[in-house]
C-alpha cells in the first residue's frame, strides 16, 4: 500500500492470554477494514494504536511522528517514546460507544472542543449534528436514544474533533440486524464523506465488504494477509485467511437496471442477473458475493450471451479442498466452484479445458457500495 | 433552649462541618489513587487508614494525643512552625473527628470510583483530555452518588464521635466541647431533662442531614 499515513509494528501480550502481533500494519487514505474472528486480537491492536495500551515492543508511527517507540521495550522502560492517547488526535469510537452517560448528546459531541471558544464549540456541535441528521437531540441523554443514535452521537464526538486518524470497533455489532443493515450503507457514505484515514474493525464479511477499500486479515493474533478487499477474498494468502473470507468468489460490478428487486450489474463485459428486495434503487456499483458451492459446472459448452447467469469458462486449475475439488475458472472474471471428484472425472475437468457455468440467479448475492 | 445550648450546637455542627473540609479532599484523592493506581505500600496505607474504624476510638484518640502533643512528632513542629497549640483546643476535636470519618468517607468513595468504568475515562483521554479533567468531568460526576453518600456517612460520624475526641481534645464547656461529650456529661451530673434535649437536638440534625443527602441524590439521578 503506497501513501500509508500510519505504519505499526508490534506485539502486545496480556498475562495469561495470547500474543497478539501487528506485523507492518498499514493505514493509508480511505478506509481500511481490520476483519477476523472474535478473539483473534483486533480490538488490542485497534486500543494500542488509540493509545489506550501500551505494546510490550515495536513502533507505531503516523505521517512521521512517533506515536510509540524503541524496539524491546517493557514496562515503560526510559528511553521510549510513548505519545498518550490525548495528544495523538486520533477520533475512536469503540463498539459499545462509551458515551458518557451523565452528559447531553451536545456535552457528548462537544467534551473534545474545550480548547475552542464556547461558540466556536457549539457551532461545530451543531453543524456536526446536522451532517449526521441528529438535529433536535443535542438535549437527550444517551439513555434516551435508540442504537443506530448513539452510534451516530459517538461517531459525531469522534469525527467533530477532526481527527488524524479514525479508529472504529465493530461500529455496527451493537445494533439489531434490520438497523445494522440500514446503517452499513449509510456509514459508508458518511466515511467517504470525511475523507480520513479510517481503520474499521469487523468480524463479519459483508460488512468488510460494503465498508473497505483496503482490508486487513488478522488470525491467531497475526496479520495474515493485507490488500484491496475483492483481492483478499480472491486470493487469500493462505489456509487460515479462505477460512475466513469464505468460499466466496467476490467481485466489484456496476450496477446496470433495478426491476422489481431483480437487479442486473455488469461484471466487465459478463452481465449478471441478482435477486436482491431490498437493494436499494440510487446505489450505482456493488460487490458481487458467489459462494464455490452454488456454482454448477456442465461439460456442454455455452454459446456466449446465452441466457442469464450461464456462460462458458475456461479451466485454470483444479486442487483438492478436503473431500471436494476446487476449480478456478476464467469466464471473463476468476471465479471458484467446489465439485465433487466423481463429477470432474466425468467431466474430464483439467486446466485449459472448457466448460460451461450456471448460477441461480437468487445465489448471486450483492452488497451495494 | 438557653443561649449555651445554642453555642453547644453550633460549635459541634461546625466542628463536624470543619473536619469535612479537611477528609473531603484527603479523602478524594486517597480513594482515587487506591481505585485506580497501583503503588508500592498501597496496603499499609490502606490499612492505617482503616485502623480508625476498628480500634477503640479511645486508642485512636490516644494516639492522635501523642502525636499532636506539644513534645509529639507533628504537635512540636506545628508548635515551632506555626506556633499553633492542638491539644485541647478546638483544632483538637477537627483533627480527632477527621480521623474518624476518614476511613468511612475513603471507603465509600473508593468504592464508588471503582464503579465508574474505565472505558469512559479512556474515551475522554482519546478526545484530549488530561488527568485532572478526566477526574472532575467524568470521574467525580460518574462517582457522584456513592461520594456523597460517604460525605453523609462522614459527617455523622463526626457529629457522633466521643472516644478519640476526649481524649485529644478534653471536655472544656464552649472551647472543646461537642454534644456527645456534653451528653454523656448531663448524665454524669444527673440532668437527665438536659441530656433528653441535647440527644433530641442530635435527633434532629441527623434528621436533615439524612434528608439533604437523599434530596442531593435524587436530584442527581
Amino acid at each position: 500500500m503506497n501513501n500509508a499515513f500510519l505504519t505499526a509494528t508490534f506485539r502486545k501480550r496480556f498475562p495469561g492470554g495470547p500474543e497478539i502481533v501487528a506485523d507492518a500494519l498499514q493505514v493509508g487514505g480511505g478506509i481500511t477494514v481490520l476483519f477476523g474472528a472474535s478473539g483473534s486480537g483486533k480490538t488490542t491492536l485497534l486500543r494500542c494504536l488509540a493509545g489506550l495500551e501500551i505494546p510490550d515492543e515495536g513502533e507505531i508511527t503516523f505521517a512521521g511522528e512517533i506515536w510509540f517507540g524503541q524496539r524491546g521495550l517493557r514496562n515503560r522502560k526510559p528511553g521510549a517514546t510513548l505519545l498518550p492517547a490525548r495528544l495523538r488526535g486520533v477520533g475512536f469510537v469503540p463498539q459499545d460507544y462509551a458515551l458518557f452517560p451523565h452528559l447531553t448528546v451536545a456535552g457528548n459531541v462537544g467534551y473534545g472542543l474545550q480548547a475552542l471558544p464556547a461558540a466556536e464549540s457549539a457551532a461545530r456541535v451543531l453543524e456536526t449534528l446536522r451532517w449526521l441528521g441528529l438535529t433536535g437531540l443535542e438535549h437527550r441523554r444517551p439513555g434516551e436514544l435508540s442504537g443506530g443514535q448513539q452510534q451516530r452521537v459517538a461517531l459525531a464526538r469522534a469525527v467533530v474533533r477532526r481527527p488524524k486518524l479514525l479508529l472504529l470497533d465493530e461500529p455496527l455489532a451493537a445494533l439489531d440486524t434490520p438497523t445494522r443493515l440500514r446503517l452499513r450503507g449509510e456509514l459508508r457514505q458518511l466515511l467517504r464523506g470525511l475523507g480520513l484515514p479510517t481503520l474499521l474493525v469487523t468480524h463479519d464479511r459483508f460488512e468488510a465488504l460494503a465498508l473497505g477499500d483496503q482490508m486487513v486479515v488478522m488470525a491467531e493474533g497475526r496479520i495474515q494477509q493485507s490488500g484491496p478487499v475483492t483481492e483478499v477474498f480472491n486470493r487469500p494468502a493462505n489456509l487460515a485467511v479462505a477460512h475466513i473470507a469464505g468460499t466466496e468468489t467476490v467481485l466489484p460490478a456496476s450496477v446496470v437496471k433495478v426491476v422489481d428487486g431483480i437487479v442486473t450489474v455488469a461484471v466487465g463485459d459478463v452481465k449478471l442477473v441478482a435477486v436482491a428486495p431490498d437493494f436499494p434503487a440510487h446505489a450505482t456499483a456493488a460487490h458481487v458475493c458467489i459462494r464455490a458451492d452454488d456454482v454448477i459446472l456442465v461439460a456442454d459448452v455455452l454459446p456466449p450471451a446465452s441466457a442469464r447467469n450461464r456462460f462458458s469458462a475456461t479451466v485454470v486449475a483444479v486442487e483438492r479442498d478436503g473431500p471436494l475439488l476446487r476449480v478456478e475458472l476464467d469466464c471473463g472474471f476468476l471465479l471458484k466452484a467446489l465439485l465433487t471428484p466423481q463429477a470432474a472425472a466425468e467431466m474430464e475437468l483439467q486446466p485449459r479445458a472448457a466448460v460451461g457455468v450456471l448460477i441461480k440467479a437468487p445465489h448471486i448475492h450483492l452488497i451495494p457500495r | 433552649m438557653s443561649g449555651a445550648e445554642w453555642q453547644l450546637v453550633g460549635f459541634s455542627l461546625r466542628m463536624a462541618l470543619a473536619s469535612l473540609l479537611l477528609v473531603f479532599p484527603v479523602g478524594l484523592a486517597l480513594a482515587w489513587c487506591l481505585a485506580r493506581k497501583h503503588w508500592p505500600g498501597k496496603a499499609l496505607v490502606e490499612t492505617v487508614v482503616s485502623l480508625p474504624l476498628v480500634l477503640p476510638p479511645v486508642v485512636t484518640g490516644l494516639v492522635l494525643l501523642q502525636l499532636f502533643g506539644r513534645r509529639g512528632p507533628v504537635g512540636s513542629w506545628l508548635h515551632h512552625t506555626f506556633n499553633l497549640e492542638v491539644v485541647f483546643t478546638w483544632r483538637a476535636v477537627v483533627v480527632a473527628l477527621a480521623t474518624m470519618s476518614l476511613p468511612l468517607f475513603v471507603r465509600a468513595a473508593r468504592t464508588a470510583f471503582e464503579e465508574v468504568d474505565v472505558k469512559f475515562e479512556q474515551l475522554a483521554r482519546t478526545l484530549g483530555a488530561g488527568e485532572w479533567r478526566v477526574f472532575f468531568t467524568i470521574t467525580l460526576p460518574l462517582a457522584k452518588r456513592g461520594v456523597l453518600a460517604g460525605t453523609l456517612l462522614a459527617f455523622a460520624r463526626a457529629l457522633g464521635e466521643f472516644g478519640a475526641t476526649i481524649m485529644v481534645a478534653g471536655n472544656l464547656p464552649g472551647r472543646t466541647t461537642t454534644l456527645p461529650v456534653a451528653i454523656y456529661q448531663a448524665v454524669e451530673n444527673g440532668e437527665d431533662a438536659h441530656a433528653w434535649l441535647l440527644a433530641g437536638v442530635s435527633a434532629i440534625i441527623a434528621f436533615a442531614a439524612v434528608f439533604v443527602s437523599e434530596q442531593l441524590l435524587r436530584r442527581s439521578k
